[in-house]
């Protein structure tokens, strides 16, 4: 039988994940504006040294807001979510505290051991994929301790059937185990030889063409399972535990999630459209791109519709604005890469900037705003106390809104301007412009793209300030808030 | 309707594997192996080559240049010949690239030479007013590592069947005598270049990133 007393859940290992959120948020972010501000301002890359200029700081900017900020918002998160949908307290298992801290020691030391490494030059060569076979065994550690903590608190549970938010975590914690190994595959060559050369390098398994399908299988559904699995498990969870309303649709939810997870692994090779993979494959790639607006729309609409009848919450409580917001840049990155899967659009869109346009209204609209909305909610279960300032979170609503707005159109423009510049032909049909002027006519976009980042910036400080004081100085709240977070 | 699945996490867990694994059976098995097959004559990479291959990913050039000429008139004007899948058969790992700040790398060897490398290197504006490209004086100072371009070679040679000869043999006397044949390929690149430093280097024996880095642009072809 249960008890009814309520449980006291214990937030250590979330506490400690939040802080590696801030922290990693902040550091990949102002490198982020940092390598932006370099495309306007190239004088910027001799800050470090050889350690500074924008090819070296690009792969730690993406490591450190992948990796870094947006895993440990996963794990906060997880680490929260977990205990109270399974109705079991961390505290209850030894075990599971001691697997739970570990996790998390463990990540910290294999992220310190990555960024120096990353920052030496030891790499794989792989968007994203860049750590070499000694961090990527701690990595696998790490995942496998998570994958212990997930499944642990599970065997213990109380509460019989699994949450919507835990089906995403699961398959966000399967689909990147089975991602990650596959191609990380490598033969070390130290090991290979009679002990030649560093230890650290490696070779890739797979060669050419059959790298690229596999790096990019990996690429596209890395976003998938750590950009969208897990966040959707966010949403689910925390907006309505904010509004205090159910779930729109349960066969919604059905629907989106099982279709999410058959048809995102095939959209992979809409990244090596018009490269040298066969031509069924890029096809296919572009086919189901499009067919993902349906699973990706169903979420959506499921957390709009949730708040059918009650959209005054979003006029009195900046917290369900960004969720609200979130979802929508859900809506509006989830059509606008299936437009660039197309093949004739890809064709303009490749390897210009409307693709880190569209990475960047994905990750700052949906990722970021959704990743901060929670914290901002469990900040006053966690440290019971109430959030510490309303109006600041107003000002930081409306300053990064307008920098993702600033930041995409900017990118558009220039990814358009660029693509269609490249295969400009005179009436003969000789090319128009040479690359450098396709460079250089770039230069104002790259410049509001830059200040779009330090309006970004600003707005996470704001964030992560206004977290801190809620920690160490808000007013202490007698009783868990049971929906509306209190904010001062 | 799937309330039975949801009280189960093993099968649940499995479910979800199934659903998620097999498109990528399916996507990446069938090609495999014709997707591995050279094209006619392609030579692997020198060791030489190999270790500016290194430098090429250390100082991250994917970030800016792709490596992939793809099938429109504009690109093979501007570009070269359209890429062809077996022209990658040696790439490990493939460095396409997925954003062309820069223009595209995959033929620059037909259009640029040593002595235009060394300049563009050391200092973009001098050959490109408008570049937004960084200096790499550090290649100028910093060695290759030959040693584990060499180790690379003998492994892709041993676990891929990558067709070097029979002096790429992953023992350590194996690459005491095949170190000259690296010196000596450096020495011929050296003798195009003016920087001072750099040639000093390699005639003590020494390969500055530089002379790699050249050495791999100059094979893209």
């Amino acid at each position: 039988m249960q008890s009814n007393a309520a449980l006291e859940y214990d937030y250590s290992v979330a506490k400690l994940f939040t802080y590696t959120t801030i922290l990693f948020g902040f550091l990949g972010m102002l490198i982020g504006t940092l390598i932006a501000a370099q495309l306007a301002f190239p004088e910027l890359n001799y800050l470090l040294g050889e350690y500074g200029t924008f090819s070296r700081l690009r792969p730690m900017h993406t490591n450190i807001v992948i990796f870094g900020f947006t895993l440990s918002g996963i794990w906060a998160t997880f680490y929260y979510v977990g205990q109270r949908v399974l109705k079991v307290s961390m505290a209850e298992s030894k075990f599971l505290m001691f697997m739970g801290k570990f996790h998390f020691w463990l990540y910290f030391v294999g992220a310190l051991l990555a960024v120096i490494t990353l920052e030496l030059g030891m790499t794989q060569g792989k968007e994203y994929a860049v750590f070499e076979w000694p961090i990527d065994i701690v990595i696998v550690i790490i995942w496998v301790s998570w994958g212990i903590s997930i499944f642990g608190l599970i065997g213990i549970r109380r509460e019989k059937t699994l949450y919507i938010s835990l089906w995403y975590y699961i398959a966000c914690f399967l689909g990147i185990a089975m991602l990650y190994l596959f191609n990380n595959m490598s033969v070390p060559t130290y090991f290979a030889t009679e002990n030649l050369g560093s230890f650290m390098h490696s070779v890739s398994m797979y060669s050419g063409t059959n790298d690229a399908l596999v790096q990019w299988w990996y690429g596209h559904n890395a976003v998938a399972f750590g950009f969208t699995v897990p966040i959707v498990a966010m949403v689910y969870y925390f907006l309505p535990k904010e509004s205090g309303q159910a779930i729109y649709s349960y066969k919604l939810s059905l629907l989106s999630f099982w279709g999410l997870m058959f048809v995102y692994l095939w959209a992979g090779s809409h990244h090596l459209i018009w490269s040298t993979v066969p031509d069924w494959m890029q096809t296919m790639g572009s086919v189901f791109s499009v067919v993902l607006i349906l699973p990706s729309w169903g979420s959506a609409i499921n957390m709009l519709l949730t708040m059918k009848g009650e959209w005054n919450q979003l006029t009195d409580n900046p917290l369900i604005k960004f969720m609200v917001l979130a979802s929508t840049f859900y809506m509006l990155s989830t059509l606008e890469g299936p437009i660039q899967a197309i093949k004739s659009v890809n064709a303009i869109a490749h390897f210009t900037d409307w693709i880190p346009g569209h990475v960047h209204d994905g990750v700052l609209g949906w990722v970021v705003f959704m990743i901060m909305a929670a914290l901002f909610h469990m900040a006053p279960r966690m440290f019971k106390r109430e959030i510490y300032s309303k109006s600041l979170m107003e000002k930081q609503f409306w300053l990064q809104t307008t920098a993702v707005v600033l930041y995409f159109t900017s990118m558009w423009i220039a990814g358009i301007t660029q693509g269609m510049m490249w295969r400009a032909v005179d009436e003969y049909g000789n090319l128009m412009y040479s690359f450098i002027d396709t460079v250089a006519v770039l230069h104002p976009y790259y410049v509001i793209r830059a200040l779009a980042g330090v309006m970004y910036l600003v707005g996470f400080i704001m964030f992560a300030y206004n977290m801190v004081k809620t920690m160490t100085a808000s007013k202490e709240l007698a009783q868990e808030p049971q929906f509306r977070s209190p904010m001062a | 309707m799937f309330h039975w699945l949801e009280k189960n996490p093993f099968f649940f867990a499995v479910g979800v594997f199934v659903v998620i694994a097999f498109a990528g059976l399916i996507e990446i098995l069938p090609n495999f192996a014709e997707a591995s097959r050279p094209v006619t004559g392609l030579k692997p990479y020198s060791v030489l080559e190999l270790a500016g291959k290194e430098v090429y990913k250390k100082d991250n050039c994917i970030a800016c240049h792709s490596q992939l000429i793809r099938p429109f008139k504009s690109e093979t004007d501007r570009y070269g010949q359209v890429s062809l899948s077996g022209e990658y058969a040696y790439d490990r790992p493939f460095l396409w690239g997925s954003k062309r700040t820069g223009p595209d790398l995959h033929r620059v060897g037909n259009y640029r030479t040593t002595d235009w490398h060394e300049n563009h290197m050391w200092d973009p504006k001098s050959v490109v007013p408008q570049s937004i490209m960084p200096a790499y004086k550090h290649m100028f100072t910093n060695l290759a590592d030959i040693e584990t371009a060499y180790a690379e070679a003998s492994t892709v040679k041993a676990v891929f069947n990558t067709p070097y000869g029979p002096e790429i043999d992953g023992t350590k006397a194996g690459w005491e005598k095949y170190k000259p044949t690296v010196l000596e390929e450096a020495k011929k690149i050296a003798a195009d270049m003016k920087n001072k430093d750099v040639k000093d280097a390699v005639a003590r024996g020494e390969v500055p990133e530089i002379v790699a880095m050249i050495a791999y642009l100059n094979r893209l072809k």
